[in-house]
Order: structure tokens, then C-alpha cells, then sequence
């Protein structure tokens, strides 16, 4: 499912609201939560799950063409741990 | 602090004039969606943000940690998150500390 098929599935069950306004909520929602990321700020979303940053130390890279080493500085990369009802109804979900 | 369903909804009442009872009801629906859709298997892809993606494990040995008895963990289907490149790049640079 793509972020326009999210769009209106969640339009075709808020009818009150405009397509447009839809459209625009999802995309202020993963601005929103993209936001916090990008500034080290935890999303906690119950019965969905966290999303949190992990570091990545400094190392010695290389590069593939040359073989020659490159250093590389450490950096955050997001990481999201599944909720409760999130991991239960996905396995869940498994044996239909 | 972290980011909850309350900060979002006060984003979109906010940032675009949706009621209060309004934007609390879009932020639990794109949640719940995306729930569904990963129940039926299937995958979320959310173009700059990242994709939500079904893995199937097999069972495979374990043990308890407290008592060091054996027991296998089931085979199981997991979620797990691949941030897209957009969201990547922002990240990388964020140089603080985090909470």
C-alpha cells in the first residue's frame, strides 16, 4: 500500500472531510513525526509502536572502487519497535 | 518529551484548521490503517518516510533467560521498518543528544 492508497482509504472512511484536506492531514502527520526524528525527539504511538534514534559509531570505511579507506563519522539512523497489538495482530493476521 | 497521537492531532488542528474531535479521529485512522493493511500482509510504503515491511521467521531454539530452560519461539510474522532515503539524510545530520 502506497502513501496515495492510505490517502484514500482514509478518505473513503472520513467522509466529513475533503479528499484535499485527507491529503494534506497524512502528509503534515509524516512531516510531523519526520520532524521529531530530525531534531532526536522519541515518537511513542500506543498499540502502534516507538520510533527512536540509534547511533552509529565512526568507522573505517572503504572505497569499493580504490580499496582505499575512508573515514566515516559516527550518525543516528531511526529505528521503530513494533507495539503490543501491532505485533499481535500481524502474526495474528498470519493464518488467515 | 516524545511524540504522541496528542501532538499530532494538535498539528493538524493547528496547521490546518481541522477541528479538534476531527484531527484526533484522522490520526487514530492513519494509524489504524496502516495496522490493517500490515494484518492482511500487506506492506506500507510511505514515499520520504519510510516502508513498513512482513517478515516470516521460522521457529528457531531459544531459552529462558531466568531459568536457561530450553523452549523454541514460534514461528512468527514481524514488522519491521525501513527508513527511505529522505528521512535517512535527516536524521544523519542531528548531532545532539538523544532523550
Amino acid at each position: 500500500m502506497t502513501k496515495s492508497e492510505l490517502i484514500e482509504l482514509i478518505a473513503s472512511k472520513q467522509q466529513h472531510l475533503a479528499y484535499r484536506d485527507v491529503e494534506l492531514a497524512v502528509k503534515t502527520v509524516l512531516e510531523r513525526m519526520s520532524e521529531a526524528l530530525a531534531t532526536g525527539e522519541r515518537i511513542e504511538i500506543r498499540g502502534f509502536g516507538s520510533f527512536s534514534l540509534h547511533h552509529r559509531p565512526p568507522r573505517i570505511g572503504r572505497n569499493p572502487k580504490t580499496g582505499e579507506p575512508v573515514a566515516l563519522p559516527g550518525k543516528y539512523v531511526p529505528h521503530f519497535k513494533p507495539g503490543k497489538l501491532l505485533r499481535e495482530r500481524v502474526n495474528d493476521g498470519r493464518a488467515d | 518529551m516524545a511524540l504522541t497521537k496528542a501532538d499530532l492531532a494538535e498539528s493538524l488542528y493547528e496547521e490546518l484548521g481541522l477541528n479538534k474531535r476531527e484531527s484526533k479521529e484522522l490520526v487514530e485512522c492513519f494509524f489504524e490503517e496502516i495496522r490493517s493493511a500490515l494484518e492482511d500482509g500487506v506492506a506500507v510504503k510511505l514515499s520520504g518516510f519510510g516502508n513498513f515491511d512482513l517478515r516470516d521467521k521460522n521457529e528457531r531454539p531459544g531459552r529462558n533467560p531466568k531459568t536457561g530452560e530450553e523452549i523454541p519461539i514460534s514461528a512468527r510474522r514481524v514488522v519491521t521498518f525501513r527508513p527511505g532515503q529522505k528521512l535517512k539524510t535527516r536524521v544523519e545530520g542531528y548531532a545532539g543528544n538523544v532523550e
